[in-house]
């Protein structure tokens, strides 16, 4: 073999090494969302620095909209939030609702709204954000299919959440999946509010969650609700009124059955 | 009427003012056309944008002049007579009959250029080089030329020669500073059109550029310039204007706003990219640029802080830094923060603002804080203006429905939590609007609306007899 060539596979192989390192770096940087059984999946929680999808029907807007506010407010950590949204999309499910947002606890003061007139600019305002690592997270909401938002597309949005750390979500209402580098995809629907008595407080944002896409875990179906107090998501309460949360300092259940068989 | 005229029907006697008849009655082959008053205005003002490259300061004096203050500006183009040699010339080979002068007052020189062409007049020779013409040049309008020929005043030295007094009693006030002015006793400061920017740099080219590449290089040279002549005063640049002149006579303007003044020629030089990137119509550049030019139209002290042990000013400056690249691109008002206002009302609850100016505001907004223990009573997507649904019956007049359509589709109420009712503003308004009562409400799907009923049954709204009517009910926002 020629020492070109042994140079070429070297450079080839450093450049395989860097890219895998630049996965494992961020590998442990995630962030639980509050339900357990999704959090176990999803190993640990959520990923920073990478892209996630999250895909609704037309009229499911709002709920899809909900959850991803509940994965970006999870995810940015006190950090400002920018809202990159196309202008067909406020017509169809209405505009995001600031006092809405305050409302399921999170803070709109973070919140920079970029309003983009088309696919393109939109695609363009967000991997700009991306890049920048004063953000905690960039949500892209776009609307319909769209034939701009390809493979290349989201492969640069990925690298330019690793190289930054910031974490890109992308809302995509009324859209099929489509092959991506996205880390999880997920479908989203509107679960009921518990049955219960008609004057009992209801209404809590709930989520009938489907996981499609798990790059690093299993897929599955869950029903989560947002705890707009915790500012984090649970498992479904059976009781629609609110209950005493548990004491921070009691040992959790499953490992004292642990010891105790031990 | 005549509008205007050229030279040769002048020289048949013809005059702006004369009726058309006369005119063809003078001259039956008179080649006419009609006036466009607008667009004599943009040619003029186009002029003018040429004149730029001469001085920051040009200012209109329509129907067809223009001042120049040339102050301080002559050495960079070889002296007042080279100058002036320049100006007429480029004019004259595109077409345009110029006439113009120098002299130490605006009025003084207009008064110049309606006689003759080229005369420049040194400081304190104004009254001696008008002496000899005719009133009509000052240009005080028709009923006082008429008065003052009438007077036996023919020349402006007639009238200069006469006591001031006299001349404000009989032709007012006005005219007597015009005169004064003319004479270059005292001087009117013109009416540039634009603001003088606080900082210009400019680059002249001898063979004209057209090549993105030489433009961006330009460009970046230029911005380097400005932020060192900033720098020396501490300023930083919140209004850049960079003007790029065409040889062919068209002047390009483009500007970028910035949220925090900027010090660094690199951000400036990426700011006019983006720019000049996602323009709609591209910088053409035709036969080439010959003149770039790059000016700072507001500035502000920059206040030094030290970065590197505070991360959080490093990740505002950051956020400002994005804010302001994305809002060069598409538009300053498409990036916006949001300012809570304080009203019942929903859609006027919030107010979204440009980021790039109150983005430092909107970080230190007091909202008010949600109820604990309460399921959101805000919907989290709202719509501009409240979608019409059709309620087919409601069992209790102010009771929610049972079932609704909207958008075509019939949506099944599971669950209802209302009314909570919003009376509009009546401080504000005439009585126009009508009283809400707002629904939380589930369908079978799971899906949460918030629906309102606009109007109270008694009361408020009526049908065409006088009798109550039913009011209309909407669907105002979407819960998660």
């Amino acid at each position: 073999m020629s020492g070109a060539r042994i140079s070429a596979l070297a450079a080839l192989r450093g450049q395989i090494e860097r890219i895998e390192a630049a996965e494992v770096v961020h590998q442990r940087d995630r962030v639980a969302l509050g339900h357990r059984e999704i959090d176990s999946a999803l190993k640990g929680g959520l990923a920073r620095a990478v892209i996630h999808e999250v895909f609704c029907e037309g009229r499911q807007g709002a709920a899809a909209t909900g959850f991803v506010m509940g994965l970006a407010g999870r995810v940015s950590a006190r950090r400002p939030l920018l809202w990159v949204r196309q202008d067909f999309s406020e017509l169809e499910t209405g505009a995001l609702s600031m006092s809405g947002l305050a409302e399921l606890g999170l803070d709109p003061r973070r919140v920079v709204m970029v309003r983009a007139a088309d696919v393109e600019s939109a695609l363009r305002s967000s991997a700009d954000a991306l890049a920048c690592d004063a953000l905690g997270a960039v949500v892209l909401e776009l609307w319909g299919e769209t034939r701009q938002f390809d493979l290349v597309a989201s492969r640069k949005l990925t690298l330019a959440a690793q190289s930054s750390g910031v974490t890109g979500l992308m809302l995509r209402m009324a859209a099929q999946p489509l092959p991506s580098t996205a880390e999880t995809r997920w479908m989203l629907r509107a679960a009921h509010s518990p049955p219960g008595a008609m004057w009992s407080a209801w209404g809590a944002p709930r989520f009938d969650a489907e996981l499609l896409r798990n790059r690093h875990g299993p897929c599955g179906r869950w029903i989560m609700e947002w705890k707009c107090d915790e500012c984090q998501f649970s498992e479904p309460s059976a009781h629609p009124q609110p209950v005493a949360a548990a004491p921070a300092h009691r040992p959790d259940p499953a490992v004292l059955r642990q010891r105790r068989t031990a | 009427m005549i509008h205007a005229l050229d030279e040769a029907a002048e020289r048949l006697g013809l005059h702006i003012g004369q009726p058309l008849a006369n005119a063809r009655a003078m001259c039956p082959d008179l080649k006419v056309f009609d006036a466009d008053v607008v667009a004599d205005a943009k040619t003029l003002s186009d002029i003018a944008d040429w004149c730029d490259r001469f001085t920051p300061l040009v200012a209109l004096d329509p129907p067809h002049g223009l001042f120049l203050d040339i102050t301080g500006c002559a050495h960079l183009f070889g002296g007042e007579a080279t100058l002036l040699q320049t100006l007429v010339r480029a004019l004259g080979r595109q077409g345009f009959a110029v006439s113009a002068a120098i002299a130490g007052t605006s009025v003084c020189a207009r008064t110049l250029t309606r006689q003759t062409s080229g005369t420049i007049v040194a400081d304190g020779g104004e009254a001696a080089a008008i002496d000899r013409f005719p009133v009509s040049a000052l240009g005080a309008g028709e009923a006082i030329t008429t008065g003052l020929r009438r007077a036996g005043l023919k020349t402006i030295g007639d009238v200069a020669a006469r006591a001031p007094s006299e001349i404000t009693a009989r032709f007012g006030a006005r005219f007597s500073t015009l005169l004064a002015h003319a004479l270059g006793q005292g001087d009117a400061p013109i009416n540039p059109r634009k603001p003088l920017p606080d900082y210009i740099v400019e680059k002249r080219f001898a063979e004209p550029i057209a090549t993105d590449t030489m433009i961006a290089m330009t460009l970046s040279r230029l911005a380097d310039t400005l932020i060192a002549s900033m720098e020396k005063q501490g300023k930083g640049a919140r209004r850049l204007e960079a003007a790029f002149f065409r040889t062919d006579g068209v002047v390009r303007a483009i500007m970028v706003e910035t949220g925090r003044p900027v010090t660094k020629g690199a951000v400036i030089d990426r700011l006019f990219r983006e720019r000049l990137d996602a323009l709609a119509d591209p910088l053409d550049p035709g036969f080439g640029f010959d003149m770039v030019r790059l000016s700072a139209s507001r500035t502000e002290i920059v206040v030094q802080e030290q970065r590197d042990l505070d991360a959080h000013v490093h990740d505002n400056d950051e956020l400002a830094a994005l804010i302001d690249r994305i809002a060069a691109r598409i538009g300053g008002k498409r990036v916006v923060v949001h300012l809570p206002q304080d009203t019942h009302i929903p859609e006027c609850a919030v107010l979204a603002s440009p980021a790039q100016h109150h983005l430092a505001v909107a970080m230190q907004a007091e909202w008010p804080a949600r109820t604990e223990n309460e399921p959101p009573l805000r919907p989290l997507r709202l719509f501009d203006r409240p979608e019409p649904i059709n309620v087919p019956f409601a069992t209790v007049p102010d009771g929610p429905p049972h079932q609704f359509t909207w958008r075509r589709a019939l949506h099944a109420v599971v669950r209802v939590e209302g009314p909570e009712r919003i009376a509009m503003e009546w401080w504000r308004q005439d009585g126009r609007q009508l009283t809400r009562d707002y629904f939380r409400i589930e369908d079978a799907e799971g899906l949460r609306f918030w629906i309102f009923r606009d109007g109270l049954y008694e009361g408020e709204v009526f049908d065409g007899d006088g009798k109550p009517g039913s009011p209309g009910w909407y669907v105002h926002g979407l819960f998660a």
